[in-house]
């Protein structure tokens, strides 16, 4: 979201410390990945990436990111309880360290989440001031803020189908602010994801996801909500 | 059409054209780009205040021992210390604007303002301020707007962060806000808030950010209240109509300028002054960590 900033950025955000790189962006990571998801993991394997791999302890990163996988906001302060709280609620998590990974962004995470039968892998990118950026969702480039709406599609690549989905959400007057779509490799499945000023009905969304060609349909509201 | 904070010159002439005091622009300019209501706007700036407030008494009353160690509740020390170098007051503000900032580096709440580096400055100086002085609540929530409008400038011409440009962007930018704050709600004149603003920008020209380990806690903890001190001296020197020569808006500039030329090691990377101090490195090899696996140059993760 370009333009100016506002008041409320000089005073505040309201956050948990130490940094608002190191604890809300990462926090905020945690969310969007549980929304990939779709819900609280029972298991996630957590990698920190270039910068973050050294400190994350020291800034707290750790419990930011198990906080926001346990779906705190950036402002709860049980984040820096995290680990007891993840305990009581039954999540298992590990930590790993990748230095020197040049193709990532200096502040990268990466969460490999399982519920059941059903993982995903999300790789995030703190930007400062709280800012995010989900670069990755299960191997196709996503690029979403999560600022916004987001709607993340993974449909047969059939000719048509960008044409189409964008004329069902405009139905909704709701404004696209981003769209992009990327193939993995040779594959016939594309992954649509799309960012949207506001809301969708559930009507819209049962309506995409009830289409043959649309395999999979992952909605996520603003999560700071 | 809002007042969109590019100069002090300009936020001057708007509020004397339209005889308005200092916030009121700050709050057109928020209901104009941000679409939300002056009564919610004031009402969430009191909420951050409260927020601020809060964090000075967790700050002064819980354990604050951060995960390194490097903080280990000096706040409540200072506060609790019996000789006064010059005041009780003055110990007060000092002690304030450290548990504030503590809270913030032992993962408490705390209000970023401007940043989260800075968070204990504000905190200290308004709590301060608002004691000695008998201040309503009104009137602080009037100076944090007057503070906002300053820091939207200093935004556009300079910088707000430390790794853009050395925490004279941080810390010298949350003094500004709070000595400008701080006059404004003393009844100030325009001229002696900007004078104020001035001031203390001339008082933390320079200053790099050059946190050990790269946490944010030494110096960063110290800095809060040594910029919370410049506030309050600078709005003493303000406050008696005592000019800051160099307009504000070049004060500014000089920021900028000064923020553009730094080296890298000296933005927030840890890698010079205090943090490649013998001290600083040996602190950095004790509490980062040490388990990486590092990729080889060319190869690319899976
Ligand atoms: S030294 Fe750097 S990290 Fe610490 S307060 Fe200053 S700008 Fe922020």
């Amino acid at each position: 979201m370009a333009g100016k900033s506002s008041v409320f950025d000089m005073i505040g955000p309201v956050m948990i410390g130490p940094s608002s790189s190191h604890t809300a962006g990462v926090v905020r990571i945690g969310r969007a990945a549980i929304r990939v998801l779709g819900g609280i993991p029972d298991e996630a394997l957590i990698t920190f990436y270039n910068s973050f791999a050294r400190t994350y302890e020291g800034h707290g990163s750790d419990r930011a990111i198990i906080g926001g996988l346990l779906d705190m906001k950036t402002d709860d302060d049980r984040i820096k309880t995290a680990f007891e709280v993840a305990k009581e609620k039954g999540l298992q998590y590990s930590f790993k360290s990748i230095g020197n990974a040049s193709v990532y962004h200096p502040n990268t995470v990466k969460v490999n989440l399982t519920k059941g039968t059903k993982k995903v892998e999300v790789i995030g990118e703190s930007l400062g001031g709280g800012l995010i950026n989900i670069s990755k969702v299960d191997g196709f480039n996503a690029d979403f803020s999560a600022q916004a709406h987001t709607l993340i599609i993974k449909a047969q690549d059939v000719s048509g189908a960008i044409a189409f989905i964008s004329s069902v959400i405009a139905q909704e007057k709701t404004n696209i602010a981003t769209m992009s779509v990327s193939r993995k490799g040779k594959n016939d499945i594309a992954c649509h994801v799309i960012e949207m000023d506001s809301g969708l009905q559930p009507i819209t969304i049962e309506y995409l996801k009830s289409l043959p060609w649309i395999k999979e349909l992952i909605y996520i509201p603003d999560i700071d909500l | 059409m809002s007042y969109l904070f590019e100069t002090f010159k300009g936020w001057k002439a708007y509020c004397e054209e339209k005889d308005v005091p200092l916030y009121q622009p700050v709050l057109e300019y928020e209901v104009d780009q941000k679409g939300k209501e002056e009564g919610a706007i004031r009402e969430g700036i009191l909420r951050a205040y409260r927020v601020m407030r809060e964090a000075v008494e967790t700050g002064l009353k819980e354990d604050m021992t951060s995960r390194s160690g490097m903080i280990n509740n000096g706040a409540k020390k200072v506060y609790n210390h019996k000789l006064s170098v010059l005041s009780p007051e003055f110990q007060k503000l000092i002690s304030r604007a450290l548990a504030a900032k503590e809270v913030n580096s032992c993962m408490g709440r705390v209000v970023a303002a401007p940043t989260a580096g800075a968070s204990g400055i504000l905190p200290g100086t308004l709590y301060t301020l608002q004691e000695i002085h008998d201040l309503p609540d009104e009137s602080i929530v009037e100076g944090l707007l007057v503070g906002a409008g300053i820091a939207l400038i200093i935004e556009q011409n300079a910088s707000l962060a430390g790794a853009v440009g050395g925490c004279q962007a941080e810390t010298g930018s949350a003094a500004a806000m709070a000595s400008g704050a701080m006059v404004y709600c003393l009844g100030g004149s325009i001229e002696q808030v900007f004078n104020a603003v001035g001031i203390t920008i001339q008082c933390m020209l320079g200053l790099v950010c050059d946190p050990v380990a790269g946490l944010v806690e030494i110096p960063c903890v110290v800095r809060n209240a040594s910029a919370a001190a410049i506030a309050n001296s600078s709005a003493q020197i303000a406050l008696a109509d005592v000019d800051a020569v160099i307009p504000v808006d070049e004060c500014v500039e000089a920021m900028g300028e000064i923020g553009a030329s730094m080296e890298n090691k000296y933005k927030e990377t840890a890698l010079g002054g205090l943090a490649a101090t013998l001290t600083g490195q040996q602190i950095a090899k004790r509490v980062l960590i040490q388990d990486i696996e590092i990729l080889p140059d060319e190869e690319l993760p899976e």
